[in-house]
């Protein structure tokens, strides 16, 4: 079970992320949860300086721009 | 160059619609369209060559370049890297605290925040080329300026203290730590090209509206405002013009994109420039939603110096290029 968090301040690109995600998940079957983290404290914890960014199971794997959806693919595989 | 612009826009306006440049809507409407097309191409075309060259600067690479500098140099290259760096207000927070944590002081960090949205890269090339070289060199000291002396007066007067507790406590974690730089990525040219396709549909998707506006508002000041009105009531002679500019700018949120062709119109009709500067930056650098970002990361008292120290620096920088602006 992945647990997948999407960090932003809730910005258009930030809920485009988190439901192109979400998509992505439901497409390949994964076992996963899709998240939010909009708290300025928690994203600064993780060192992202550019939103949207992505964390996998508490690693920043991507961040300052939406994921293309090959991208979100490889993550997930 | 830029004269195919005009020709386009004498060709539908005056031949196609039958209009003459006698006419108000004639005027204004041959405005409209000479500078939305202009406008329009210059911008697809600059966001995606000047994305090209910058694509390997981000704000995590300023910030490991300007930790441990010292103050002096640190509120000039804070203010000149707010300049240059591609930066979306979305992300402000988050570089805000990425700056923070780092232990670069506050006043550093102001200087590339506030700098950053009244000086980009589009806006200086629009201005460039819609009002001449020694308007845009003026913008952009100015622009620098009031970033430096906002950030260095913010440390003068010890405003850290009114952050919020977790990002005043981020600071001090950040002081006491020696920071390690992240590594700077290498990129290929595909890379960039992508970066640049995606930043030219990102920043055109989000200034097209502002630049219709704009020119739209530009247009009608243009064509419908008598000639002299302005000079008259808005002139060199009456102080409160610069104040009220100011004020006026705050709440009328706008992208610097869409205030550059106000700003042509407006001086095109004897605004001061003095005065025509600090309408236009209040309106771009103190925007409230901006504002009330910042609110997560800032308590009101840090929040309302800073509002403050914007509308003087505004002022002040409007009342003396009224007074120099005949020299210039």
């Amino acid at each position: 079970m992945k647990q997948i968090k999407v960090l932003g301040s809730g910005c258009t690109k930030c809920v485009k992320t988190a439901e192109l995600i979400s998509e992505v998940v439901n497409e390949l079957g994964v076992e996963a949860t899709v998240s939010k983290e909009t708290s300025p404290e928690a994203i600064m914890g993780y060192g992202v300086m550019r939103t949207p960014a992505v964390v996998i199971d508490e690693q920043v794997v991507h961040s300052g721009s939406m994921p293309e959806k090959a991208q979100i693919e490889s993550w997930l595989a | 160059m830029f004269a195919i612009f005009t020709q386009f826009a004498d060709w539908l306006v005056f031949q196609l619609l039958g209009l003459t440049p006698e006419q108000r809507l004639g005027e204004a409407l041959h405005f409209f369209v000479e500078d939305t097309t202009k406008i329009f191409a210059l911008l697809v075309v600059m966001i995606y060559a000047l994305a090209l060259v910058r694509a390997s600067l981000n704000v995590e690479r300023v910030r490991d370049y300007l930790a441990g500098k010292h103050r002096t140099t640190g509120y000039l290259l804070g203010s000149a890297f707010g300049a240059v760096t591609p930066f979306c207000s979305c992300s402000s927070i988050p570089a805000f605290l990425g700056f923070t944590s780092a232990g670069i002081p506050l006043g550093i960090t102001m200087a590339f925040l506030l700098t950053s949205p009244l000086i980009n890269e589009v806006a200086v090339l629009l201005l460039l080329s819609i009002l001449g070289w020694k308007f845009t060199l003026i913008y952009i000291a100015v622009g620098m300026l009031v970033g430096i002396c906002a950030g260095a007066l913010l440390d003068a007067i010890h405003a850290e203290r009114w952050l919020q507790a977790f990002a005043a406590k981020a600071l001090e974690r950040g002081k006491q730590q020696e920071f390690q730089a992240g590594e700077a990525e290498v990129l290929s040219w595909q890379a960039r090209h992508q970066f640049a396709k995606q930043e030219t549909h990102d920043i055109f998707g989000r200034v097209w509206k502002w630049v219709l506006i704009g020119v739209g508002l530009g247009a009608a000041l243009h064509g419908f405002v008598p000639e002299g009105w302005v000079v008259d009531h808005l002139g060199q002679g009456q102080w409160w013009s610069v104040p009220m500019a100011v004020m006026l700018g705050v709440p009328l949120y706008s992208n610097v994109t869409g205030i550059v062709p106000v700003m042509e119109s407006l001086l095109q009709h004897g605004l001061p420039i003095g005065t025509t500067l600090a309408f236009c930056m209040a309106t771009v650098a103190a925007s409230f939603p901006e504002f009330v970002l910042l609110k997560q990361v800032m308590q009101w008292r840090l929040l309302a110096a800073v509002l403050l120290i914007l509308l003087t620096a505004f002022t002040l920088m409007g009342w003396l290029f009224n007074l120099i602006g005949p020299l210039l």
